[in-house]
């Protein structure tokens, strides 16, 4: 019972919102002092027993380098910005003229559903896809249709492109029949005596995948209404504001 | 043969400048302790296999307290509004195409790897994607360098740039799978299935298909990660309950419970990678929040599928 202080601890760290660094390293060394806690352990128990904790999450952090291995990419995300790759992202999309908020970022949602449901996870990302085109394409949409947009709609906007990315990946990923999670649950059920074919699993993954863009398509849909109401509101007063814009 | 071993290097060399640069930088008040933690963090990528698992361990223990003390924000030299505008004129287009050289290098690579017989030889097979990734990265590097010519340090200020600006939430991921590890080793798992066996009642295909996927998401939101909370839930309530008592199919109950986790991460602060890190990129105002903005967009979405998951468990996993 008392290695689930582990799990106390990450949930109390999030209420006194510390650094989670330092909740998730609290929380490992708790858990592992918590394991090896007796009522007659000694402070050498306790010491050799912080240590092995310390060292088995190092082993971990070694092995799991690959994690932080795809940061390198921001050099090139870093250049491209330099030319001015966001600027451009923005003009080319202010010259849709169909182009809405909700729409853009719905074709950039099915987009990346589809394409991660073939296997192509990495035809997307926050660093290199949301940041320096998506977003800015959202924003060039909005101002090209209703001129300058207020901070609390800017900040809206490029909340819901990185939504469109995560939820765009996540029930397109499982219909894929490579991809780690379907290893996962294959490996899992192996070792508990089951065999199953990832293709078995990857397919009952499509009827959640389709609710879920049924879902988020109804989203978009709201928030291009809600963006209208708060900025056609706004730019009412200068006459023809939003035809001045385009 | 390039290994992951051939990337770890490239890796490093990456972050031991980005701690050169950082300590050089006057502009950054804690200009040290930016040096120090992207200094440590190279040194994991060049001599992890070196320095023993406790090693490691103090190494993660210093990233952890650099990153509690607090980094600071580089300033590093780069384009003004102005130049990217005109830049971005002049240039129109073409300036997409360097960007997608990345993920059609990742893409080739696998598949290169997967489906030819000399590829395996040119790269190792167990890291194709990743290793795919960092050749793709360089490509683009050099493309940008001779087209573009900016200072020869540009790449390295450019990444600096935005990797201050993602900061310490770079290595939270990697820290939850230690954590993971550290969970596995004491049997985290086996006790919060307990729990949830003795205290809720799972004697109905609906409330054992409820708890199995709200544990699922709950349990998500926890550890960051439906990949850590998959075993624990479905050896807890999923497969003893909802599989072998009430006659579930064990491929979909488990397809759509690990779905019902990811339904967890769209709404939890510890799934950085997802959620914190593109509020960092994106300059949300309320990034340092639990529920920041990303988060915030995302709820809606994620409460809804959650019970469509239930019900899709409950009408189509008992055939």
């Amino acid at each position: 019972m008392l290695v689930l202080l582990g799990i106390g601890v990450v949930v109390l760290g999030f209420v006194l919102r510390a650094n989670p660094l330092l909740v998730v390293m609290a929380a490992a060394l708790t858990t592992g002092l918590a394991a090896a806690w007796t009522p007659n352990a000694d402070l050498m128990i306790m010491y050799l027993a912080g240590r092995d904790t310390l060292a088995n999450f190092g082993a971990a952090f070694n092995d799991n380098r690959y994690i932080s291995l795809t940061w390198i990419l921001l050099a090139a995300i870093g250049l491209l910005e330099r030319a001015g790759l966001q600027e451009r992202a923005r003009i080319t999309i202010a010259n849709v003229k169909a182009a809405t908020v909700g729409r853009l970022l719905w074709v950039y949602f099915v987009i990346r559903q589809v394409a991660a449901a073939v296997g192509l996870t990495s035809l997307g990302g926050h660093p290199q896809m949301v940041r320096p085109l998506v977003a800015p394409m959202a924003e060039g949409a909005a101002e090209a249709r209703y001129g300058a947009v207020p901070d609390r709609e800017r900040f809206l906007i490029r909340s819901h492109s990185a939504a469109a990315d995560n939820i765009g990946l996540f029930f397109g990923e499982d219909i894929f029949i490579a991809i780690a999670s379907i290893l996962l649950i294959k490996g899992f059920l192996e070792t508990n005596g089951i065999i199953v074919e990832p293709l078995q699993l990857s397919i009952w993954a499509i009827p959640t995948a389709i609710a879920a863009l049924i879902i988020h398509s109804v989203r978009l849909w709201l928030l291009d209404r809600r963006l209208k109401r708060a900025l056609t509101a706004k730019t009412a007063a200068p006459d023809a504001a939003p035809e001045a814009a385009q | 043969m390039i290994t992951l071993d051939h990337a770890y290097i490239v890796g490093g060399g990456f972050f031991a400048a980005l701690a050169i640069l950082s300590g050089l930088d006057r502009a950054n008040a804690r200009r040290l302790r930016n040096a120090l933690f992207w200094g440590l963090l190279a040194m994991s990528f060049w001599a992890g296999d070196i320095i023993s698992d406790l090693g490691n361990g103090l190494l993660a223990l210093g990233l952890v307290a650099l990153a509690a003390l607090g980094l600071g924000q580089g300033k590093p030299a780069t384009t003004s509004a102005e130049e990217r505008r005109s830049s971005a004129e002049r240039r129109g287009n073409l300036l997409f195409l360097p960007a997608l050289i990345i993920p059609a290098v990742a893409l080739g690579g696998t598949l290169i790897v997967q489906y030819t017989e000399w590829g395996p030889q040119l790269i190792a097979a167990g890291d194709k994607t990743l290793i795919s990734l960092v050749i793709g990265v360089l490509i683009a590097v050099g493309v940008l360098m001779l087209w573009l010519k900016p200072p020869l340090l540009a790449p390295l200020q450019e990444g600096r740039r935005l990797m201050d600006s993602v900061g310490w939430a770079a290595l939270l991921p990697q820290m939850l799978a230690s954590l993971g590890a550290v969970f596995l080793a004491a049997g985290v798992g086996q006790q919060v299935g307990l729990i949830f066996s003795q205290y809720i009642p799972l004697d109905t295909r609906t409330l054992a298909v409820a708890a199995y996927c709200i544990g699922m998401a709950l349990f998500t939101i926890i550890m960051g990660n439906a990949f850590a909370a998959f075993p624990v839930m479905t050896a807890a309530v999923g497969l003893p309950y909802v599989v072998l008592e009430l006659g579930g199919d064990p491929a979909r109950v488990c397809a759509i419970g690990m779905l019902a986790g990811f339904c967890g991460t769209l709404m939890t602060p510890m799934a950085a990678n997802f959620n914190v890190v593109p509020a960092n990129l994106l300059e949300l105002p309320d990034r340092k929040l639990a529920l920041n903005g990303v988060i915030r967009a995302q709820i809606p979405t994620a409460i809804p599928l959650l019970i469509a998951n239930i019900l899709l468990m409950r009408f189509l996993a008992f055939p």
